[in-house]
């Protein structure tokens, strides 16, 4: 489904942050990316977001490279993937029905479809009754579940969520989890970047291991082993 | 799906707007004063449009005869002039009126009357008025009457033009270099408030930076992205505008008390009230436009990726 190859991102001598990566993942996986701060995780993700464009090698989605879209296609290229943040990146003058329904206003969804599968969709993350409050209203957790509802709600092919629980309590992270789990088991891609070992280890699955720009180590079952 | 957008897109401008107070507050308060300073602009160019217009309505010729002038021979000179096509009127004051002219003038000065009752006789000669169609026209007339005075010799008594010219010119000069000077100022204040409320659109759209980027990871077009913003900017226009509009109103009205005394009798509220329409167009179209086009640019920095 997403294939890099030999990618690397290079903004000076000094400042390497991918280095010739090769990788590929395939469709329904959960695949967890690990590493320290300045490993390369969010370029990576970027990368496939076409935020940044590659210095060499090529990343595909599908049959097509992300990075000769024409500039008009992205959108529709970016609907097919969910994003979450640990940063939550809310809209915050508008309510959690109107930050949904926005994702789903910029994918050309009418009215009816809008008004029927926004509310459906906060149940799913249980925050049916904060619908008319503004983010700055929510806790952490409830921002999260927010940003996940806003990724799933049209239904793409691959969540990216860059360190997600970054900001939540263990409660909160758990839950996260949880949630981006069974997402994945309704046949979703996931690929989750964190720092955290917990999570790691009770998600399982495949963990790519990224040091200094490389994929240094890439698990099928992995652990988390920095 | 076009209609469908640009309901969306309206609807996401005005929640914005509102939702965003005190952004709207600070930018609908920096676009006023540049309205105003725009409304100024027009008021100027009336004021110099008008001072120009009365002076050139005071410009006239006078032809004095001598007392002795016959009246048959005056009549025949005017008759000539009437058939000139530089001119457009021609009035005799025959030697009564002007006496009688001269008194009201003089009412108030018992000295001069006086003089003019020891005289006995009247001393004054009658005259010609003439006006012509345009001012670069007077020239022409002032020298076929210099002609005529050369041709009938002695009863025209003297021809004022020449006098009257170099004080209406210099007046002219005044007039127009003041308020080319209050023009200029103005056009200035207008430049430099229009920058300052482009930066005003930009900041408020800055503060937005955020909210753009997550709009575009979501997978909004930049058409999507950018409308909101551009009918906030509109909006920004109109209401600023609504609000110069309503404050002209007690303003020219307080001002045409000024202008009056100063300009010639022009009333700037007169004005104001009799070309509402046009000044009403001018500033809300100016006021939209300037603010989608603010919007327009400031929005552009962050749709880039």
């Amino acid at each position: 489904m997403i294939h890099f190859d030999k990618v690397s991102k290079i903004y000076s001598d000094d400042s390497i942050a991918l280095d010739e990566v090769t990788l590929k993942i395939g469709p329904k996986e959960f695949v967890s990316v690990v590493g320290h701060s300045g490993a390369g995780k969010t370029t990576l993700i970027k990368m496939i977001l076409a935020e940044e464009r590659p210095t060499h090698g090529t990343v595909m989605f599908e049959t097509f490279d992300v990075h000769r879209l024409r500039r008009s296609d992205i959108p529709k290229y970016r609907r097919r993937i969910g994003t979450v943040f640990q940063d939550f990146r809310l809209l915050p003058n508008k309510t959690i029905f109107e930050n949904i329904a926005f994702a789903m206003e910029a994918a050309g969804k009418t009215d009816a479809e809008i008004q029927s599968d926004v509310p459906h969709v906060l149940e799913l993350v249980d925050l049916g009754r904060k619908i008319w409050s503004f983010p700055h209203e929510l806790s952490g957790g409830e921002k999260q579940r927010v940003a996940i509802a806003r990724a799933i709600v049209n239904q793409p092919d691959i969540i990216i969520a860059d360190e997600p629980t970054g900001n939540l309590d263990p409660v909160n992270t758990f839950d996260i989890v949880q949630i981006l789990k069974k997402i994945n088991d309704l046949g979703t891609t996931v690929i989750l970047t964190t720092h955290n070992k917990g999570i790691i280890d009770s998600v399982g699955g495949r963990v790519i291991t990224m040091e200094k720009g490389r994929v240094v180590r890439d698990d099928s079952q992995g652990r988390y082993a920095i | 799906m076009f209609w469908l957008n640009t309901k969306r897109i309206l609807k996401a401008g005005f929640v914005g707007f509102w939702r965003n107070g005190s952004v709207s507050l600070s930018s609908v308060l920096i676009m006023t004063v540049t309205l105003f300073a725009l409304g100024g602009l027009i008021f100027a160019g009336a004021i110099l449009r008008s001072s120009l217009q009365q002076i050139q309505d005071k410009v006239d010729v006078n032809v004095y005869f001598v007392p002795t002038a016959l009246e048959g021979d005056i009549e025949a000179l005017k008759s000539k002039l009437e058939s000139l096509p530089e001119v457009a009127v021609v009035e005799y004051v025959s030697r009564d009126q002007a006496l009688e002219n001269f008194k009201v003038r003089h009412v108030n000065d018992e000295i001069t009357l006086q003089a003019l009752d020891e005289l006995g006789d009247n001393p004054l000669g009658a005259l010609l008025n003439i006006r012509a169609k345009q001012t670069s026209q007077y020239e022409g007339i002032a020298k076929f009457l210099d002609s005529e005075a050369g041709e009938s010799g002695s009863f025209i008594d003297k021809v004022n033009y020449y006098q009257n010219k170099a004080a209406i010119d210099t007046l002219s000069r005044i007039i127009t270099g003041g308020t080319t000077v209050g023009f200029g100022v103005t056009l200035m204040l207008v430049l430099i408030s229009i920058i300052i409320a482009f930066n005003t659109i930009r900041l408020a759209i800055y503060i937005s930076r955020e909210e753009i980027s997550v709009m575009r990871l979501v997978g909004a077009n930049n058409k999507y992205i950018r409308g909101p913003f551009i009918v906030a900017g509109v909006m920004y226009g109109v209401v600023s505008a609504c609000i110069t509009i309503i404050l002209f109103y007690p303003a020219t009205y307080w001002v045409s008390s000024i202008t009056r005394t100063f300009f010639s009798g022009f009333d700037m509220w007169s004005y104001y009230v009799s070309n509402f329409g046009l000044i009403f167009v001018v500033i809300v179209g100016t006021g939209a436009i300037l603010g989608a086009i603010g919007s327009m640019l400031a929005v552009r920095r962050y749709l880039k990726v």
